[in-house]
């Protein structure tokens, strides 16, 4: 047991921190709190915090002007999507590194990081010019593409280390009670591994759903997600700022709530299992 | 039928040799012990026998098949891990079903055998229930039923007991050869406790860096160890060991006494003639207590090593 | 474990993965390397060039062989070394602000302070935040000379308003980038401190060790592993960082590699150059990449 802390000190402690955090969290608060304002309210000075005329009228602008669904539902079909691709080839290859290494399988792995490592500018040009002659260019598939592709190292790496964890003496024992390397990938590793897949799935998701060079340089209309969406609001014409705070909230809030049930795995996650 | 036989097993990984050479027949329905120290080579040559490692060289026959390359689900084999590798997401029912399953077995003789398996473990009442809700007994039980419904030619145990506690593991030992006495199954059994190895064994398989050091039933171990190694590892305590003259006296390079052959007599150390009759004696309490004067004599040596023995065995 | 079998399936398993990522390095890159001695501009007649098979190429070669006068250009381009600058200073003030910070801010919430789980939330939110919101709601809402929230302050304690992008468009640039990465280091440095074995702070506590020199030989010592990765993650995402320049455009003063690349190639059309851009922005993350690598790769093993 700890020793008690002393109550001046906890408090002291206590206060800093929420004032930090408080400081650190107020721009997204702002934001969302700005969302509600009518422009008179949102480019008042002083500021109005709490009092001020609350409206949803915003988010209705928002949706008409430019079709903040349409966004969404490219933004969910990217980050699925391309998560989805990205497990299907990634699972087999952390089962491989995890329960049948061979001499190499560090230095791949090692490898699969450092592709991460590689600027996407040095592929940006010839990507856009085969995207271009093959007619991928605004398209989801293409986006998809390159978004697993973008993620696979992490992927990878992610289920690696959760993989891992699991005893090979069960994959033994199931090999031992008969069972083929694909019964064994599919009845013993995969449902013991849910968790990690889960959090895996979750990463990725946020990853991608925030990727935003690859986004803003390959696609304009059609497969445009969500960076787009607010990309678009960057130009200074017909710019208020009650309904910019809209459309970022509305891009921001499905992934700071996933981000937030998600925090702890993720920290394994991005870390490669190095901080549990 | 249970009959395996080893022909020149070698095992390798890279430079470092782990088994250098092992032959080794195992008849139907006995119970072999493989003891040795920890990194003997034990476990591995277990693991050669199920098929979870490759064979450098050599050959292992089951039934006087040549089963060298064939997957571990081919040969008929059944094994029970140290730590139970139980599958934690599957209820005991569908653990011990797996296997069945895999093999494609009817529903209704999968529900059958599982029942009857239960029954016998005493488990009928925890099939329903996940292994983390279960205790080490119990998962260690599992992980036998698990072996017995699929009525494999013989079992591989490694090391099972060594994660239960102490009175645990007595009411296991016993189980597990009444176990042996009901099925007569060929069974294979690693550990390191020479305890368990003496129990339990109908032969005894001693293995040090990877050699077999001798083969024979726990008597004939402790009554005739073939090496030093086999006299010093079997007995608790251990064997002394006397070299030099007095050694010479009996034209060999190191006698072995059991403490139970130590008497104790008075007077003056009379050169190491033997002196006294055998006694038995509790071991052990009179080295600490053994007065200055007080010499140590024995009846004929417990063991006794030519030098080329004790060389082989070094 | 692993026999024979199961090795030469896992051969098989790993093939996809490691195909596809060799192909999605090497096919770009190579094509880049192409492009990069090519004189090719979509807006130019050379267009053509581009389209040409290696034997035409050989053929047309004094026509579209541009030698290494893409790679001389680029370098010498005074925009170059701007960005190049613009880049490091980028990468190492975040870098520093997320370690130095993160430290300091996880050693804090490790404290017993009230309702940490919410901080915490409230923390790690930024990370979340998809990097054009980010960028547009600090130029906007917060820094913006006139209406934005900072100005007000600035304003109400005398100090004038400050117009962030026209006079320090590299300082708002960093502070957009490190509001959105020092929570990371903060939530992966908490996270490790919590892991802190309990039994080593009493120990030193029983031997009197002052908190500075705890600090230093224990704390530190624990927390080298969770830095390196933090340093890791970070670098490979700020040597990338994009959308915060493109956004707020700031591209001309506070315009990093990756920019500068972006401007060449689709602002441009000059793909040559943009290219020979490309090349020079692989070289030059290659060589942080060969350091980080080798100190992750021990820090990775143990």
């Amino acid at each position: 047991m700890a020793r008690a802390v002393s109550s001046r000190r906890k408090w002291t402690f206590t206060l800093i921190a929420w004032f930090l955090a408080f400081l650190i969290f107020f721009p997204i608060l702002w934001t969302i709190l700005t969302s509600f304002k009518t422009e008179g309210d949102a480019a008042a000075i002083p500021p109005r915090f709490l009092f001020f005329d609350w409206t949803f009228e915003n988010y209705g602008v928002v949706q008409e002007r430019s079709n903040y669904f349409k966004f969404a539902m490219n933004s969910v079909i990217l980050a699925l999507g391309s998560t989805f691709f990205a497990l299907l080839i990634a699972i087999p290859s952390a089962w491989s590194m995890a329960f049948a290494p061979g001499k190499r399988t560090k230095d791949l792995l090692m490898w699969m990081l450092s592709t991460k490592m590689m600027p996407p500018v040095g592929a940006l040009i010839p990507l856009y010019l085969i995207f271009r002659d093959f007619g991928l260019l605004d398209t989801r598939g293409g986006l998809i593409a390159v978004l697993m592709m973008l993620n696979l190292p992490i992927i990878i790496w992610m289920l690696y280390t959760y993989f891992k964890e699991i005893p090979s003496e069960i994959l033994e024992a199931a090999r031992m009670d008969g069972a083929s390397v694909w019964k064994e990938l599919v009845y013993v590793l995969t449902p013991m591994a849910i968790p990690g897949i889960a959090s895996t799935i979750l990463l990725n998701v946020i990853l991608a759903w925030n990727e935003a060079f690859w986004t803003l340089a390959l696609t304009t209309k059609d497969a445009a997600p969500l960076p787009q969406f607010i990309a678009s609001y960057s130009s200074p014409e017909g710019l208020f700022w009650a309904k910019l705070s809209a459309a970022s909230t509305m891009a921001i809030a499905p992934i700071l709530v996933l981000g937030w049930f998600a925090q702890k795995q993720l920290v394994r996650g991005l870390t490669f299992g190095a901080v549990k | 039928m249970g009959n395996i036989n080893l022909r020149n097993v070698r095992k390798a990984f890279g430079d470092a040799v782990i088994i250098p050479g092992a032959d080794l027949d195992i008849k139907n329905g006995e119970f072999v012990v493989f003891v040795g120290p920890s990194g003997c080579g034990k476990s591995t040559l277990l693991r050669l026998i199920a098929g979870l490692e490759d064979l450098t060289s050599g050959a292992i026959e089951i039934d006087g098949k040549n089963v060298s390359s064939a997957a571990p689900s081919e040969r008929g084999l059944a094994m029970v891990f140290q730590s139970y590798a139980l599958y934690p997401h599957m209820s005991v029912r569908n653990n011990i079903a797996f296997g069945l399953k895999m093999a494609n077995v009817p529903k209704s003789e999968i529900d059958e055998k599982v029942a009857k398996a239960a029954a016998t473990l005493n488990l009928t009442d925890y099939l329903d229930r996940k292994p983390r809700q279960l205790s080490g007994g119990q998962r260690q039980r599992v992980a036998i039923g698990r072996a017995i419904v699929r009525e494999p030619e013989a079992f591989l145990f490694d090391e099972p007991l060594s994660n239960l506690d102490a009175a645990l593991r007595v009411n296991m030992r016993v189980f597990i050869m009444q176990l042996h006495q009901d099925l007569g199954t060929t069974m294979i059994y690693v550990t390191h406790d020479q305890v368990e190895a003496m129990t339990m064994a109908d032969r005894i398989v001693v293995l040090n860096r990877g050699n077999i050091e001798q083969v024979g039933s726990p008597l004939e171990l402790y009554n005739k160890p073939q090496s030093l190694f086999v006299a010093g590892f079997i007995g608790s305590p251990k064997m002394n060991f006397v070299a030099g003259k007095v050694a010479a006296g009996h034209k060999a390079h190191t006698i072995g006494v059991r403490p139970e052959h130590i008497d104790i007599v008075a007077g003056k150390a009379s050169g190491g003639e033997p002196s006294s009759s055998p006694s038995i004696l509790e071991p052990m309490r009179f080295f600490m207590s053994m007065p200055a004067s007080a010499a140590i004599s024995s009846c004929a040596p417990t063991a006794s090593m030519t030098a080329s023995q004790a060389t082989k065995s070094r | 474990m692993a026999t024979q079998q199961s090795r030469a399936l896992g051969r098989i398993a790993v093939a996809p993965s490691v195909i596809a990522l060799f192909l999605w390095m090497i096919v770009p890159l190579a094509m880049t390397i192409w492009f990069s001695f090519l004189r090719y501009n979509l807006l130019d007649p050379n267009y053509a060039c581009s389209l040409l098979t290696p034997g035409q190429l050989f053929d047309e070669a004094n026509r579209c062989f541009a030698g290494t006068s893409n790679y001389y250009y680029f370098l010498t381009d005074p925009a170059f070394f701007k960005a190049m600058t613009n880049s490091l200073l980028i990468v190492g003030s975040v870098l520093l602000i997320s370690i130095v910070g993160g430290t300091l801010f996880a050693l804090l919430l490790d404290q017993a302070i009230v309702g940490r789980n919410i901080v915490r939330l409230m923390v790690i939110a930024p990370f979340f935040v998809m990097p054009t919101v980010a960028a547009l709601v600090w130029q906007n809402m917060l820094m913006d000379p006139i209406i934005g929230f900072i100005s007000w302050i600035t304003k109400s304690l005398g100090m004038g308003a400050i117009d962030w992008f026209t006079h320090y468009p590299k300082t708002a640039v960093v502070i957009i980038v490190a509001w959105q990465w020092f929570p990371f280091a903060t939530l992966i440095l908490l996270t490790a401190l919590q892991s802190f074995d309990e039994e080593q702070k009493e120990a030193a506590q029983m031997d009197g060790t002052p908190p500075l020199s705890f600090f230093w030989y224990m704390i530190l010592p624990h927390l080298a592993r969770p830095i390196t990765v933090v340093v890791l993650i970070e670098t490979i995402f700020l040597l990338n960082v994009f959308a915060e320049i493109y956004v707020t455009g700031t591209g001309g003063r506070a315009g990093n590699l990756p920019y500068l690349v972006y401007q060449y190639g689709l602002l441009s059309n000059d793909i040559g150059g943009a290219s020979a851009g490309g090349i020079v922005a692989v070289v030059l993350a290659n060589i942080v990449a060969f350091f980080l690598m080798r100190m992750i790769g021990k820090n990775l093993e143990g």
